[in-house]
């Protein structure tokens, strides 16, 4: 069987079990539409907040930026480290005070803590913008994943990949997203760490990844550290060290935490925490789902080093027992007629990949062709520039397991695993969006005495248009998918995390402050954005190019998030403390917040 | 009154228990893994230093057993202020 029909048959099956699965839990109410009834187990609501979370951009693209990361792979941490240290402030600051709330979404509690209507809508714009954006970086990768596997471009993958999202959010709700998810979890991280075992097993002949990138290198005899082997070939081509710290601390720090406060501000993911039954099980339930989340994270960095080193020691063979230089680039006759190497013509397919044999020797030389040493070395060699033209960061993990000739099915298993990842979050973030206009802006504002049956039809309808707005700006994404979607953490990060944490901590922040925080920082951190990377994301509309040097105090518009949050934090505070002080009545919801005792099941009337 | 007391303490025993949890956190990620990466950097693991086991292992590490413990402590706090579900 060729590798294209066993993908169809794979991903098909892995389908065929995801509607099976949203067909028998469909929602049949509005509070099984929004929140699954309150009726999920912990462990299982854990699990499926991990698949609602490991999107895309976790899956796709995220080993594959730290693999090539320009600047070294170590500079890239702040995605480990931010994509998880949310979860703290989340389990330590937010889940258990919003499911002692017990609402059904995030502008429900923000309007009914700063009691008004304007902060409701305020933070409904706020939730908008943050979903639409993540929605684009994960059609980005569902586009990516559906190109490779069907072989068809990126384009006509994404149309594709809008159509299934479609089909399967709208008519699922909440308690069919749930169950569909944690299937999609078990689907994603057997499709994850699979051929991470296998690669960890070649090149380290330890059987678990996390301990494999700690460890020696194998293939020449394992008498040195499997890092260290990493740092040396890729300097000895002119690349920056693997694991050297070479970018700006400050930028680091920041989009470090803009990550992590963005995390705990997320929407889609605060959701979560009010489908469990108790406020002792929101704090259990985001422990269970960053257990679901380490098994992925803590192999993300063995699949980007060990990925980084095969592919270089692919385009220089010499490079695995010696040094890559002393013997020669791999061959066009290599790549077009050896079966192994099949998988670079297939990729330079889809566009994500192109080489280029520029002085006609007939081999491929990879290397880095602005490093002034490497370009003395090329002179003397006659090379004429990096003959790897482009190797795309979302096309990494994808190709991972054929470029380390892994069996088919394993091949197969990480496109099922790949679109897994990206549909699951897709789905959460589009109910998100959609209770945010059918239940905070419909129900919330416009018509309150819509019915339940209005509703849910006003929420899929919102769903339909929300694709279509994320598909068209997924055509022409800003960014690779995590970079996007790290734009998306920003600005939830200086918006919905401040007000949420004010709200339950300070009886001091007012209505007026609320919502001159969240404003501003909206605001800031979106024209930040929006002068680097085009108004709206609209190509061609950037106003400041995105280069460290242009950015201010070289802060990169992913990482603005953490002052866009300081500002809001200043602003409520400082608006607060010159208006009118909190009623008393609100004092007594926020007591009553924070306190366990008397947590009743969600509703969504006052 | 009474009710009003028991319920301060209760929240002076989680702001406590956050506080601290959160300046470990913020240690093991931002102070290990980021800023203090240069000082740790004679502490060699697997053909790396400490800092960057740190950034790119350890954090994730901690973080976990810090939600754990939280969620622990804190149901055993709920119950001795009465305050359990």
């Amino acid at each position: 069987m060729d590798q294209y029909t066993l993908n169809l048959l794979v991903v098909g099956a892995s389908f065929a079990l995801y509607i099976g699965i949203a067909i028998w839990a469909r929602a049949g109410s509005t509070a099984e539409f929004y929140a699954a009834g309150q009726g999920v187990p912990p462990v299982m609501n854990g699990m499926a907040t991990a698949a609602d979370w490991m999107s895309a951009a976790s899956f796709i693209s995220m080993a594959g930026i730290i693999a090539l990361a320009p600047a070294g792979g170590y500079t890239q941490s702040a995605f480990l480290m931010g994509w998880t240290g949310g979860y703290v402030l989340l389990a330590l600051l937010l889940a258990p005070y919003l499911r002692k709330f017990g609402k059904f979404t995030v502008p429900e509690f923000v309007g009914d803590r700063f009691y008004s209507g304007g902060a409701r809508l305020v933070a409904v714009i706020c939730l908008i913008v943050i979903s639409v954006t993540y929605v684009i970086g994960q059609m980005r990768g569902v586009g990516v994943t559906f190109a490779r596997f069907l072989e068809v471009s990126t384009d006509t993958g994404l149309y594709i990949g809008a159509a299934i999202v479609f089909a399967y959010a709208v008519f699922g709700g909440m308690k069919g997203i749930t169950y569909t998810q944690v299937a999609q979890y078990c689907v994603l991280i057997v499709a994850y760490t699979i051929p991470a075992i296998f690669i960890s097993l070649s090149l380290t002949g330890s059987f678990l990844p996390q301990l494999g990138l700690f460890g020696t290198y194998a293939p020449s005899g394992g008498d040195v550290a499997f890092l260290t082997k990493l740092d040396q070939v890729v300097v000895e081509l002119g690349f920056t060290q693997y694991t050297s710290h070479t970018t700006s601390t400050l930028n680091m720090f920041l989009f470090t935490m803009s990550l992590m406060i963005g995390t705990a501000g997320l929407p889609h993911v605060i959701i979560r925490f009010f489908t469990v039954p108790k406020v002792a099980d929101a704090r259990w339930s985001a422990g269970w789902a960053l257990v679901f989340i380490a098994l992925l994270y803590t192999v993300a960095p063995a699949v980007g080093s060990m990925a980084r080193l095969n592919l270089t020691t692919t385009f220089w063979p010499n490079a695995v027992a010696g040094q890559a230089l002393e013997g020669d680039a791999i061959s066009l006759e290599a790549i077009n007629t050896d079966p192994n190497l099949s998988w670079i013509n297939t990729w330079e397919n889809t566009g994500l990949l192109a080489f280029e044999d520029k002085n006609g020797d007939g081999l491929i030389q990879y290397y880095n062709d602005a490093n002034p040493a490497m370009q003395a070395i090329a002179a003397e060699r006659g090379w004429t520039g990096n003959e790897l033209t482009k190797v795309d960061n979302d096309m990494m993990v994808l190709a991972n397991p054929e470029i380390a000739q892994l069996p088919g099915w394993v091949i197969a298993l990480v496109a099922a695993g790949g679109l897994a990842a990206a549909l699951s979050t897709a789905a959460g973030l589009l109910l998100a969006i959609s209770s945010a206009i059918s239940h905070d802006l419909i129900k919330g504002s416009i018509n309150p005495n819509i019915s339940e049956k209005g509703e849910l039809m006003a929420a899929r309808v919102s769903m339909a248009f929300a694709i279509v707005v994320a598909t068209w700006l997924g055509l022409n994404p800003p960014g690779f998918a995590a970079q996007v979607v790290a734009l998306a953490f920003g600005l939830a990060a200086a918006t919905i995390f401040p007000v949420l944490m004010m709200g339950i901590f300070s009886k001091k922040v007012n209505k007026e402050g609320a919502i001159a925080g969240m404003l501003v920082g909206l605001i800031a951190t979106s024209v930040y954005i929006f002068l680097y990377l085009g108004w709206f994301f609209v190509p061609g509309t950037a106003m400041l190019a995105n280069t460290p040097d242009a950015w201010l105090f070289g802060i990169a518009p992913a990482s603005f998030g953490t002052i866009g949050a300081i500002l809001n934090f200043v602003t409520a505070y400082v608006v607060s403390s010159m208006t009118r002080p909190v009623p008393e009545h609100i004092q007594e919801l926020v007591e009553s917040i924070r306190v366990p005792k008397g947590a009743g099941a969600a509703t969504g009337h006052h | 009154m009474a009710e009003k007391t028991s319920s301060n303490a209760y929240w002076d025993a989680n702001i406590r228990i956050i506080s601290i949890c959160l300046a470990i956190w913020f240690l093991c990620s931002f102070g290990f893994g980021i800023l203090l990466r240069p000082m740790l950097s004679g502490i060699s693991v697997g053909g790396t230093d400490l800092g960057f086991w740190f950034a790119q292992q350890g954090s994730i590490l901690v973080f976990l057993v810090l939600i754990f413990f939280y969620a622990w402590k804190m149901n055993k706090v709920d119950a001795e202020h009465g305050v359990e579900e």
